[in-house]
């Protein structure tokens, strides 16, 4: 077992799967967990959850690709995924995104030399009468436009 | 002024909280229940209702529970379907975080009535913070004695699970579901067999949405016959409509089942934003078929939208004024269902991909003659041939779009 995953998140690990009748059903929350700890799932935490959950590589990395959430790739510190769903887009949604772009000057999938932003577009957040809203990694901001974009990145360190 | 039957208290300070939900008369319903009533009888109860999945589906709860087989040697089990992704729906997210004690008093009457002892609630990935104020209410409810090993003292056992998503609306789809909660990717199964026979790890399975359950502890609480009375005799009770778009107050609404929509959007939601004039509504979440402005004065329950040829689906209102383009409407519309779609079904796969290639041709300025027709053959052809509804949930709007807006759109064709 790597020697980079932290007791802490072994002991988490091993309390999530003795959650579920059978192991493999922990492995979205594992994945989940993995990347938590160290940003993305990339072939080095296929195999790890891998052995963890007593599948093959491949298993854990045909779940990994399928969803949205799970990371394959190093994201900046702070994910910043605009929803341009429906309700979102009606309210503005592309103007805020256009925005993102110019102050963070980077396009929608990339990362800020400096690896603090990851700029996103995602599907509708639930959010809808909150509209136009983003999300800033976990952190929900709703009826955001210029003003709610500079006060949000000021306050991202 | 009609009964709110889930977000009546949804005011009141610090509700997520055990102690408030109890102070409010929460757990009143199993209180009753589970010393003194048969599991059948809840069952009955819960038929008598009628209570339509709130979900998107509208089947009747107390039959799905119904077709679950007793007495089998394997465990049953509940799955709650919190991955509210319908484009529109927020309306479970209000009730997890605001009255989070309300579901699990749902959930503990669903599986006292099914004979089940494991309940997972797969919640969408986003949603952190709100499952975090779930596995808290989980914890306390544990605490107190109303989810654990031998609740109330009456030997009736129930561990709630709360797991999270990843992002992914195909795993709003039931059998996606399962097979997510599994640890596999949200591919939908091929029906029969049906979850309440073979569902998770191959078991007997009961799969109900947040609203639905939340509704089940009023029903055993004041009867089937309070909760007909409200909505309408065939529809009883509420639903929780999500607003949201150009109006002045989006947000949710707790109406009785046959309010109009009319009243819905111009009453309950303050009218059009800034003076705007209606062009459009979308009344069921994005899956449902688009009404014009001149189709609202119709009321909101399961039948009558079916005859309006949209569906009522998630009870999310999308509000759409008359400056919009529905040419944008359509390349979210067709860029939602292509970036969804699981992939398994070919006309699903590549039929929502060439719909957004052919929608992003016409942005572009550059949409053939033909276009309109193209998509409209491509949809059709769609329907009705996957193996889950999410084929359909994306050829019935764009159909719609297409045809009651073609005016519009064929402007953006070669002539």
């Amino acid at each position: 077992m790597s020697p980079a995953y932290s007791p802490g998140l072994l002991r988490k690990i091993d309390e999530l799967i003795g959650r579920y009748p059978k192991k493999e059903a922990a492995l979205l929350p594992v994945l989940r967990l993995v990347q938590d700890e160290v940003g993305c799932i990339g072939p080095e935490e296929e195999k790890f959850v891998a052995g963890l959950l007593d599948l093959k590589p491949m298993r854990v990395r045909e779940v990994a690709t399928f969803y949205t959430m799970i990371l394959t790739r190093p994201q900046g510190r702070y994910h910043i995924q605009v929803c341009h769903n429906l309700s979102c887009t009606l309210l503005g949604a592309t103007t805020v995104l256009d925005y993102l772009k110019d102050r963070l000057g980077i396009g929608v999938g990339e990362t800020t030399p400096d690896g603090k932003f990851t700029l996103s577009t995602v599907e509708c957040l639930g959010a809808c009468e909150m509209a136009p809203c983003l999300m800033v990694n976990s952190d929900y901001h709703g009826r955001v436009d210029r003003q709610r974009i500079d006060e949000i990145l000021a306050g991202l360190k | 002024m009609a009964t709110k039957i889930i977000s009546g208290d949804f005011g009141v300070e610090n509700l997520f909280e055990i102690r408030t939900y109890l102070q409010r008369g929460g757990y009143e319903a199993v209180k009753k229940a589970l010393p003194r009533m048969k599991p059948a009888e809840i069952l009955e109860e819960v038929k008598k209702a009628n209570l339509r999945g709130r979900g998107g589906a509208g089947f009747p709860a107390g039959v799905k529970w119904g077709f679950v087989p007793q007495n089998v040697p394997r465990p049953k089990y509940l799955c709650v379907n919190a991955d509210e992704g319908e484009p529109g729906t927020f309306k479970d997210r209000y009730i997890m975080s605001h009255h989070p004690h309300l579901l699990i008093e749902g959930i503990i009457l669903a599986s006292y009535a099914v004979g089940i002892h494991t309940a997972f609630i797969y919640i969408r990935g986003e949603y952190e913070a709100v499952a975090r104020r779930l596995e808290g209410a989980v914890q306390e409810a544990q605490r107190e004695g109303y989810l654990g090993k031998n609740i109330l003292g009456t030997g009736f056992d129930l561990e709630v699970i709360v797991h999270r998503g990843a992002g992914a609306y195909i795993c709003g789809e039931e059998t996606a579901l399962l097979e997510s909660l599994e640890g596999k990717r949200g591919h939908p199964r091929l029906k029969p067999p049906f979850p309440a026979s073979i569902g998770l790890f191959g078991c007997p399975t009961v799969i109900n949405n947040v609203e639905t359950l939340s509704n089940v502890p009023f029903i055993v609480l004041h009867g089937a016959e309070s909760f007909l009375k409200q909505g309408l005799p065939k529809d009883g009770g509420t639903r929780i409509f999500s607003v949201s778009g150009m109006v002045k107050k989006p947000g949710i609404y707790e109406l009785p089942l046959g309010t109009k929509l009319v009243t819905l959007i111009y009453e309950f939601a303050g009218g059009m934003m800034d003076g705007k004039k209606l062009k459009a509504v979308i009344p069921g979440g994005m899956s449902a078929p688009i009404l014009r402005a001149d189709e609202i004065d119709l009321p909101l329950d399961f039948d009558s939208l079916v005859e309006a040829g949209s569906m009522l689906g998630s009870a999310a209102v999308i509000v759409i004024d008359e400056e919009t383009s529905m040419l944008e409407v359509l390349k979210t519309m067709a860029r939602f269902y292509f970036h969804e779609s699981c992939g398994q079904c070919t006309p699903c796969r590549v039929g929502t991909s060439w719909i957004y290639k052919i929608v992003t041709r016409m942005v572009a300025g550059e949409g053939r003659k033909e276009d309109l027709d193209t998509i409209i053959d491509l949809a059709s052809n769609i329907m009705g041939k996957t193996l889950c509804p999410m084929g359909d949930a994306a050829a019935m709007p764009i159909l719609s779009l297409c045809r009651k807006f073609r005016e519009e759109l064929a402007k953006n064709l070669a002539p």
